[in-house]
């Protein structure tokens, strides 16, 4: 605990951005207005380029550090000191978080370069760039949190924002529609996420050492090690729980479905959130608690199968989808399930270099289809496109670098990460090769997919209207540098985890080799060279792609292969459930939504006929029991008061003659009187 | 030859009487304030008398100025009601004023 260097610069990482986010979000408007859409520029893009300043820093400080004196720690204050429950509002940065800050301020600040251009015409410029800071605000919080509740508060703020943002262009129906599609099904997720950290404060406060801190959980997570909950070991049970988290924000079967529909954002938003940065989140939190995961063999194999499996699944989507952005949207779900199945394999640095070299081409896959759609003229669907090559030479080029990349061609950094990862889930000890076998059925599935995209959009005639046509132009330079820097990202990240069977040096499992080794606990196991099967599995790996491509070329640009040669397979029934998406919204609809809606209904029924029933009958009983009184009123109290009157009315009716105004005759009275009183005296 | 309490006390009844009468017939609100002034007197005679021929004493004397003083009084305001009753009814027949007849 003591080998950490105590700095006070790292709060401004996260909090230029947030200042961004309130100058513009605050009174954006009246800026926007007075100093016009450059301002708006200034305020949202300098925060970010100078976090990434301070992130650089940060980086070769650490860098100059002993390897496991490689923690920088910004203790701003306590946040929460109740009872044995302790959390600082801290900042820390090791060899993990130190890459993503890197990626999340280094992509981001591209992509708000990007959007200066891309959102120009957007009568609310500067909501949309306060969200996008607030976005790497909460992104910020969310890497470089050091314990798992202020994880939690960033881990939140991203799904906020990704609503706002997804739901940017309300007005549409959809578009509102699927934001809070998004935030509902990942709230799902965020249950799971709360309840595994509940577990795992309650474990460990057991144990007599209550903590939420990574650091210091890391260090004694092995005081859980034996307990169970609920019959389940507390790893396994809290490993689920995050998990569950997890496949959430970093859509995963089952909670994938929000992300397809999350394209509905505008395309710089796809590119940072859902590609680049939110959406591995789930597996940046993976590889933070990986000392807990490497305690329990069956998440760990849940994990794998999961990530397995929904990179297949996604990518068998991907194949049929005509949307430019649902292609990669598909893509992002199944380069996720990737990283998720390298987590699931103990291969933590693996999955952390394939969401580095990801969020590069992703989001330069994203910001490409951006400036596509863009010249296009909104216009979404590729059967409308082709030939764009002419008209974008930039975009077209920056677009096959990165399609490159995905595909696992070599020298492009896609084939260094996604062959560590199917080569560890082949060899490490909790792979098998049936795990390797679904992961590589998804590469050749990607290659085609992604090349068959290639050749729709770029290739061949251009199937656009005569109008788009003329208006076809190539975007502006803030718009296609961002694209050529991540291409070349894109091409060179590779040469950080080149394997050591190639000649390489693997540094980036090297560098964070400390992070996941810090439990002392599963320590990865590092694999013997396989020799001749990791060439022949790379060889496969490059084959299966090299495949996809030729068939994707056949089908869609000699045309010499028609594509109803497979859609017509089985009777068309395949092509129709992966056309479809495999009816997993319509599913989902069935059974959730509509499972809710009898639920709610009932609960309406029960409302209505008994809770209002008890409700009327209690009205009921208080109108009689008020009739009653009324009549009380009426007859007994009025009568009485009734009565006293009439008797006095009477009397005074009778004796009002006695006043005759008459002085002599009240005299004969008095005189009377007297006399009778002398009289009764005598007598 | 002395005059007797009962030759004081005849003369008071007298007085007395033709006072009441005064009052009981008299139409003329002065007419009845006179017949008071009548009444009034006839028991001072009686104050008078008594006090001479009992114990000896002035308080029957003192009671009777007390009578005085208050008998003016009372001419006072009586004869400023019924200027008062004249400014309103232009008479002072009290027959005629019977407005607070119930």
């Amino acid at each position: 605990m003591h080998d950490l260097i105590e700095v006070n610069y790292l709060r401004w990482i996260p909090l230029l951005p947030l200042i961004g986010a309130v100058i513009n979000g605050v009174p954006g408007v009246l800026i926007q207005k007075n100093w016009g859409k450059r301002a708006i520029n200034a305020i949202a893009v300098t925060p970010v380029l100078l976090a990434f300043c301070i992130s650089v820093y940060a980086f070769f400080q650490l860098l100059g550090q002993e390897p496991e004196k490689r923690y920088l720690l910004d203790h701003m204050w306590t946040w929460i000191d109740s009872g044995n429950l302790k959390a600082n509002a801290a900042f820390a940065v090791d060899q993990l978080s130190g890459v993503m800050i890197l990626i999340v301020t280094g992509v981001g600040g591209l992509i708000h370069i990007y959007s200066t251009g891309y959102m120009h015409d957007e009568k609310s410029y500067w909501r949309f760039f306060a969200l996008l800071n607030l976005f790497t605000f909460s992104m910020l919080v969310l890497v470089m949190a050091d314990n798992l509740l202020l994880m939690f508060v960033g881990w939140e703020g991203v799904g906020l924002c990704s609503y706002a943002l997804i739901g940017f262009w309300y007005q549409t129906y959809e578009n509102a529609s699927a934001g809070s599609k998004a935030f509902i099904v990942n709230r799902i997720g965020d249950f799971g996420f709360a309840i595994g950290v509940f577990l795992i404060f309650w474990t460990m406060a057991d144990a007599g050492h209550p903590t939420i801190t990574f650091r210091d959980l890391a260090a004694n997570i092995s005081l859980i090690d034996g307990k169970t909950f609920l019959g389940v070991s507390v790893a396994t049970f809290a490993c689920l729980m995050l998990f569950v988290g997890a496949t959430g924000k970093s859509a995963q079967i089952p909670l994938y479905v929000w992300l397809p529909d999350a394209m509905a954002g505008p395309t710089p938003v796809s590119a940072l959130i859902h590609a680049a940065t939110m959406v591995t989140a789930g597996v940046y939190m993976i590889g933070r608690m990986n000392f807990i995961f490497s305690m329990s063999p069956t998440a760990l194999t849940v994990v794998a199968w999961t990530g397995a499996l929904t990179a297949l699944f996604a990518a068998s989507i991907g194949l049929a989808q005509n949307d430019i952005k649902r292609v990669l949207a598909y893509s992002t779900v199944s380069q996720l399930g990737y990283m998720v199945l390298g987590m699931g394999v103990g291969a933590y640095a693996a999955g952390i270099f394939h969401l580095m070299t990801h969020a590069f081409f992703k989001a330069c896959l994203f910001l490409g289809s951006g400036s596509v759609i863009h010249a296009m003229g909104g216009e979404q669907d590729m059967r409308k496109m082709g030939g764009l090559r002419k008209w974008m030479p930039y975009t077209y080029w920056t677009f096959l670098i990165s399609t490159f990349a995905i595909a696992g061609i070599p020298p492009f950094s896609g084939f260094f990460s996604k062959d560590e990862i199917l080569w560890k889930a082949f060899s490490s000890e909790h792979g098998s090769p049936l795990l390797w076998m679904v992961g590589f059925a998804a590469a050749g599935m990607t290659a085609f997919y992604m090349f068959r995209q290639v050749f729709m959009t770029f290739w061949g005639e251009c199937r656009a209207d005569h109008h788009t046509q003329e208006h076809l132009h190539e975007s502006p330079p803030v718009m296609t540098y961002p694209l050529v820097v991540l291409a070349a990202l894109a091409t060179i990240a590779g040469i950080w985890g080149i394997p050591e069977s190639l000649g390489g040096s693997n540094e980036i499992e090297h560098w964070l080799a400390p992070v996941f080794h810090a439990g002392g606990h599963g320590a990865e196991h590092h694999a013997a060279h396989g020799g001749i099967i990791e060439y022949a599995l790379m060889a496969a790996s490059v084959g299966v792609a090299a495949l996809g491509i030729f068939l994707a070329y056949l089908m869609y640009e000699k045309k010499s292969l028609s594509p109803d040669t497979f859609t017509e397979l089985a009777g068309g029934a395949p092509y129709r459930a992966i056309y479809n998406k495999y009816y997993v919204d319509e599913f989902y609809n069935a059974v959730f939504v509509n499972g809710l809606l009898v639920i709610t209904r009932l609960c309406a029924a029960f409302d209505h006929y008994v809770i209002d029933f008890i409700v009327d009958g209690a009205a009921y009983v208080t109108r009689f029991v008020s009739w009653v009184n009324g009549l009380f009123d009426a007859y007994i109290i009025d009568g009485i008061v009734n009565r006293i009157a009439d008797v006095t009315l009477g009397l005074g009716t009778r004796f009002r003659h006695l006043q005759t105004g008459s002085i002599n005759g009240y005299l004969y009275v008095v005189v009377l009187g007297v006399v009778l009183v002398m009289v009764v005296r005598l007598v | 030859m002395t005059i007797g309490l009962n030759g004081f006390l005849i003369v008071s009844a007298i007085v007395f009487v033709l006072g009441l009468y005064c009052v009981l017939t008299r139409r003329n609100a002065i007419g009845i304030l006179m017949g008071v002034e009548l009444i009034l007197n006839s028991a001072n005679i009686n104050y008078l008398a008594f006090a001479r021929y009992g114990g000896g004493s002035y308080d029957g004397q003192i009671f009777a100025l007390f009578v005085i003083m208050l008998a003016a009084a009372e001419a006072v305001i009586g004869l400023a009601i019924v200027l008062g009753i004249y400014q309103t009814f232009h008479t002072i027949d009290v027959e005629a004023t019977e407005t607070l007849r119930g």
